[in-house]
């Protein structure tokens, strides 16, 4: 089988196993990122969200091959516990996350969002997030961490220009 | 598994006409559940990625030619698609959440001919033709043909969906999209109706398209109710007279998300509201 090569999170991968494996068992498995969760599989859940060239997508949809020679990013290319991203630090201080499993891919599409200079309007953030669903019922918290991370986006792109 | 991963439409074609009985890929939202679940392992692919041109959406003063691997994002994002198609801008907004549009295509939703497909609604209202290729040649069927029952199209051995043909409307007095489903995204819809109304200058009505999907095994334009109201005043007898023969043109089933019943009063709601404007 030809040899893949995808832009994970800045890095170049190599992949040479069949080419139908789901993207985010190759992320998972192959390559240890395994901050990206699965939830329902089945592309109704979102929980396996990452960005293909920049686009939120089902990882759990997407067979590697269609993702070959393409840019890859993953909630690792966010932040680290120890300088956690200001998307990350909007879920800690709204409480945006509870038990975990549907964040990571929150973070995704709404990382897309803040980039795309989404604004903080709740309907706005609830038709985005619509295809991440979190099973703990969190959403008000989550749309406040979006909406606090898009103003705090907002003040610090205002006070570049200053 | 064997993957056949043509780079051109022509290469495309050929290969499909030598394993007619492959599975054609597009932005695989539905094939990967399937093939997740072990469904496909024996069969061939046939993987349409590699055709960019299929992907494009064209648009002339008469006619918007949109590419079957156009995904739902791509098709929200047209111009002239958003000026003059709004239903199927509104339509592909509620395809799924986010990550499924921006992987799902036009001709993938109607090649799986699901009798709950969002886009179908519209297409049928702005009376869309499907352009079908295959190695011997291209047809084009009207929208209303292209469906021969739940999951069934009438797409012969070797033949792709190439693209989706829509004449440019004239401007209609009013417009209606409308999707009835338990959650606003992600869920499948328990009726869904698209609607066309152009009146005349007495404020008769020139002309109406009405659409239902989820309401028969594939979507249904309510051919008798179209043909009651033109030349009527849009009052509210008329639309009591238009509801009463809405089951006329639909079938309405019992199912997990919904009942007959409530799927015909809600349909039925929605047309007379549409007619009295009160939507």
């Amino acid at each position: 089988m030809k040899r893949l090569s995808l832009r994970v999170n800045g890095t170049l991968q190599r992949y040479d196993g069949p080419p139908f494996t789901r993207l985010i068992d190759v992320l998972r498995e192959d390559w240890g990122l395994t901050g990206t969760k699965e939830g329902c599989g089945e592309g109704e859940c979102g929980a396996c969200t990452v960005l293909l060239d920049g686009k939120p997508v089902n990882s759990c949809l997407i067979p590697v091959c269609h993702a070959a020679g393409r840019k890859v990013q993953t909630v690792e290319a966010l932040g680290t516990p120890g300088k956690l991203a200001a998307l990350q630090e909007a879920f800690l201080t709204e409480g945006g996350a509870q038990c975990g499993i549907c964040t990571p891919g929150m973070l995704m599409t709404a990382w897309a969002y803040v980039k795309k200079g989404g604004s903080d309007d709740p309907g706005a953030i609830r038709r985005e997030l619509a295809g991440n669903l979190c099973r703990c019922t969190g959403y008000q918290h989550i749309v406040n961490s979006v909406a606090s991370a898009v103003r705090k986006q907002r003040r610090s792109r205002a006070a570049k220009r200053r | 598994m064997t993957l056949l991963r043509p780079r051109s439409a022509a290469e495309a074609l050929k290969l499909y006409a030598q394993s007619p009985g492959a599975l054609p890929l597009a932005g695989g939202t539905d094939f990967m559940v399937a093939w997740n679940a072990g469904l496909a392992n024996d069969r061939v692919v046939l993987d349409l990625a590699g055709l960019e041109a299929w992907r494009r959406i064209a648009a002339t003063k008469t006619t918007i030619t949109i590419g079957a691997l156009a995904t739902h994002a791509d098709i929200q994002r047209h111009t002239a698609v958003r000026r003059h198609l709004p239903l199927l801008v509104e339509a592909c907004a509620m395809v799924g959440g986010l990550q499924i549009q921006n992987r799902g295509t036009l001709g993938g939703n109607i090649a799986n001919a699901s009798p709950a497909g969002d886009t179908f609604p519209p297409l049928a209202v702005y009376d869309a033709e499907v352009e079908l290729a295959s190695a011997r040649g291209r047809r084009r069927v009207p929208f209303g043909s292209v469906f021969a029952g739940v999951k069934k199209t009438v797409l012969e051995p070797g033949e792709l969906i190439a693209a989706i043909h829509v004449p440019v409307p004239r401007r209609p007095t009013r417009a209606l999209w409308r999707k009835v489903g338990t959650r606003a995204a992600q869920a499948i819809s328990k009726t869904m109706a698209a609607g066309l109304l152009w009146l005349a200058r007495d404020g008769t009505i020139a002309e109406l398209r009405f659409a239902l999907g989820s309401m028969a095994p594939t979507v249904r334009r309510l051919a008798s109710v179209e043909a009651h109201v033109k030349g009527r005043r849009p009052d509210r007898e008329l639309a009591r007279e238009a509801a009463a023969l809405v089951a006329r043109d639909v079938a309405p089933i019992d199912d997990i998300r919904s009942t007959a019943e409530y799927r015909l009063a809600v349909s039925q709601n929605l047309l007379a509201s549409f007619l009295t404007r009160e939507t």
